[in-house]
């Protein structure tokens, strides 16, 4: 467990108790999560995996409080998402969680550091400030020489490297990444997983990560197994692979 | 998200998409524009001629025969000279009493001619009409009584046919006969593009030969007592109601006549005010059009705002100032083309243009106005997108 500088490990950043997720879909229940129980612990590297549309996403989204769960308990940050109001879930993404996403979603027409500062706009951080710490944010993920330019003049790596600083900017619990690698060629996406994997150990953000890479599931140190929406196998990896 | 923040987002949401947000702005910026620019133009002309029909000279009374009405054809008139000097005893005093007989006419001087507005009158007009002479003298009794053929020269037609020469002392021609020129009036000026300069004055009794007519078009009358005005002018109707049974007389005072012009001048600014809100609706409905398709285009944004921590509110207020900011910059601009446009139709056109206050104002509310109702309801359409779909928006 050397990588690990976690240093409350072992203290629940992120508790589902038989959590599930039920879309309507014309009349029609489509119960995409059927009772998952999981904890996501600070520091922790929680590799995701499963079959295309087996639940991964429809999890993360609830993980990160941008859905509500239709069934079970969910605390995210010590406070039970039920109780929450929709602006109080708003600030709960807002301090405790950071999203990456497959697609960027950067916001087009606009500079990488105010796409990494955007987050601290709904935190009521002023504008010196923001810039400040949007800057050092994107020295930390390398591209302190690219805080002028906008998305359509970065490449894919560095549009995802932007998405991750905004993602961390606000200092988050936990991080939750939908395929970031994704989009990007081998090479890249093995950066930015480096990358990922470097903020992780550095500064203890908790990282869960959804992939089809087994390889990559292999360097993390937990691995979640879904299937037809509940995890099928929660494994304990370590840095030797140790499988189950 | 505090609201100074809120605006600079809105800001730069505009700036990013800079293109459509000035199309959308045209539609406010003409409809605020018109609004500025007709009301500039319907009070501007409103208050010509206001100033037209008191620069007449004050206790006016005009008698004509018919009714004074919008609408109401001129009849031929059945007065004459006998009944001018029985509206005089009517008055008191004589001196108080004018007429005129006109008729368009070409007055020749050598090879030089116009054609303008002949008025037979008596030697009483400058006093009725309260005009003033450049040059010369005006009409007297004597030249009234005795029908001599001498005329006082509007400045225009002065200028027209003597533009090298003192008028004064020249004879013309007037529909053929010879007339002396013995005085040239001081020049009124233009308004609404009518040259009130161009006429000559005659006496009435030479005018009468000349037309071959024994008639009187309009008596006018300056009242001595204002507050008996109307008093007066019953008992000058009631006089000649005498004299020509069967025939209906009026006599309407300055601010009658103030009144239904002012009405009539007062709706055709009402009327241009309303064309142009409805542009300015429509310019409305429009922001509401581009707003709806921005929150569609920018479901994926809205989504990653929301995500990072945005509330529906910060999302819906974002949204309704971006509207209001459209609106309300669009609104600036017209106000500023509005004004322009009317600086510039006053300046080079005969059509007089007063900008109001309470039109900029208007014009600036409503246009405000229109980008809160017409972003509302795009604003509550973000502020409520589920953020998950959101985000898988293409
Ligand atoms: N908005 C929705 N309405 C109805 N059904 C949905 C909706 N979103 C997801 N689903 C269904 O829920 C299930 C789980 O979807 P989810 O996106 O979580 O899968 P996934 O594991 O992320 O798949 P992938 O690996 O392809 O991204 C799928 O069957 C999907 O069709
Ligand atoms: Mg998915």
């Amino acid at each position: 467990m050397s990588r690990t500088l976690g240093p409350v490990l072992g203290v629940a950043a992120i508790e589902a108790v038989d959590v599930s997720r039920t879309y309507q879909l014309d009349g029609v229940s489509v119960p995409a999560l059927r009772g998952v129980t999981l904890t996501v612990e600070a520091g922790d590297y929680v590799a995701l995996i499963g079959p295309s549309g087996s639940g991964k996403s429809t999890l993360m989204h609830l993980l990160g409080g941008l859905d509500r769960p239709t069934g079970g308990r969910l605390v995210i940050g010590g406070r039970e998402v039920s109780g929450l109001s929709a602006p109080e879930l708003a600030r709960l993404r807002n301090e405790t969680i950071g999203f990456v996403f497959q697609a960027f979603h950067l916001l087009p027409r606009t500079t990488a550091v105010d796409n990494v500062a955007l987050p601290l706009v709904y935190r009521g951080v002023g504008a010196r400030q923001r810039r400040e710490r949007a800057a050092a944010m994107l020295g930390r993920v390398g591209l302190g020489h690219r805080l002028d330019h906008r998305p359509n003049q970065l490449s894919g790596g560095e549009q995802q490297r932007v998405a991750i600083a905004r993602a961390l900017v606000t200092d988050p619990t936990v991080l939750l990444a939908d395929e970031p690698t994704g989009n990007l060629d081998s090479t890249t996406g093995a950066a930015v997983l480096e990358l990922l994997e470097r903020l992780n150990a550095e500064s203890g953000v908790a990282l869960v990560m959804v992939t089809h890479d087994g390889e990559v599931a292999a360097r993390a140190r937990r691995r979640i197994t879904m299937r037809d929406g509940v995890v099928v196998a929660d494994t304990a990896t370590g840095p030797g692979g140790v499988g189950s | 998200m505090r609201l100074a923040e809120a605006w600079r987002v809105a800001a730069d949401a505009l700036r990013a998409n800079r293109m459509r947000s000035l199309l959308t702005m045209l539609g406010v910026i003409i409809g605020v524009a018109s609004v500025v620019l007709l009301v500039a133009i319907g009070t501007g002309t409103k208050q010509t001629v206001e100033q037209q029909v008191e620069g007449l000279g004050s206790n006016l009374l005009l008698v004509v025969p018919g009714r004074l009405d919008v609408g109401s054809a001129p009849a031929v008139s059945p007065l004459t000279l006998q009944d001018v000097e029985a509206v005089g005893r009517v008055v008191g005093d004589p001196a108080r009493v004018a007429v005129t007989v006109a008729s368009g006419a070409t007055v020749r001087a050598g090879n030089r001619q116009d054609f303008t507005t002949v008025q037979g009158v008596l030697e009483t007009t400058p006093t009725v009409f309260a005009r003033e002479l450049a040059r010369g003298r005006y009409l007297t009794r004597s030249d009234v009584d005795t029908g001599r053929r001498v005329a006082v020269l509007g400045d225009s037609v002065a200028r027209v046919l003597f533009p090298d020469r003192e008028a004064v002392g020249q004879q013309i021609n007037v529909a053929g006969v010879r007339f002396r020129v013995i005085g040239v009036f001081t020049p009124l000026g233009q308004s609404l593009g009518v040259d009130r300069d161009d006429e000559v004055h005659i006496p009435v009794t030479a005018a009468q030969r000349l037309y071959g007519t024994q008639r009187v078009d309009a008596i006018a009358v300056k009242a001595p007592d204002r507050d008996r005005i109307d008093d007066l002018g019953q008992r000058i109707v009631a006089e000649l109601n005498g004299r020509h049974p069967g025939t209906e007389f009026s006599a309407v005072t300055q601010e009658q006549i103030l009144g239904v012009l002012g009405d009539i001048l007062g709706i055709l600014t009402g009327v241009l005010a309303a064309i142009a809100g409805i542009s300015l609706l429509v310019g409305g409905v429009g922001v509401s059009n581009i707003m709806l398709v921005s929150v569609r285009e920018r479901t994926r944004e809205i989504g990653l705002r929301k995500a990072v921590g945005a509330r529906p509110r910060d999302i819906g207020v974002q949204f309704l100032l971006e509207a209001v900011l459209l609106t309300s910059i669009g609104g600036l601009t017209g106000m500023a083309l509005g004004v322009g446009g009317a600086l510039l139709v006053a300046a080079v056109s005969p059509i007089p243009a007063a900008v109001t206050w309470w039109s900029l104002a208007l014009a600036f509310g409503v246009s405000a106005a229109v980008g809160i109702v017409f972003g509302v309801v795009p604003a509550q359409r973000a502020g409520r997108l589920d953020p998950v779909v959101a985000l898988r928006a293409e």
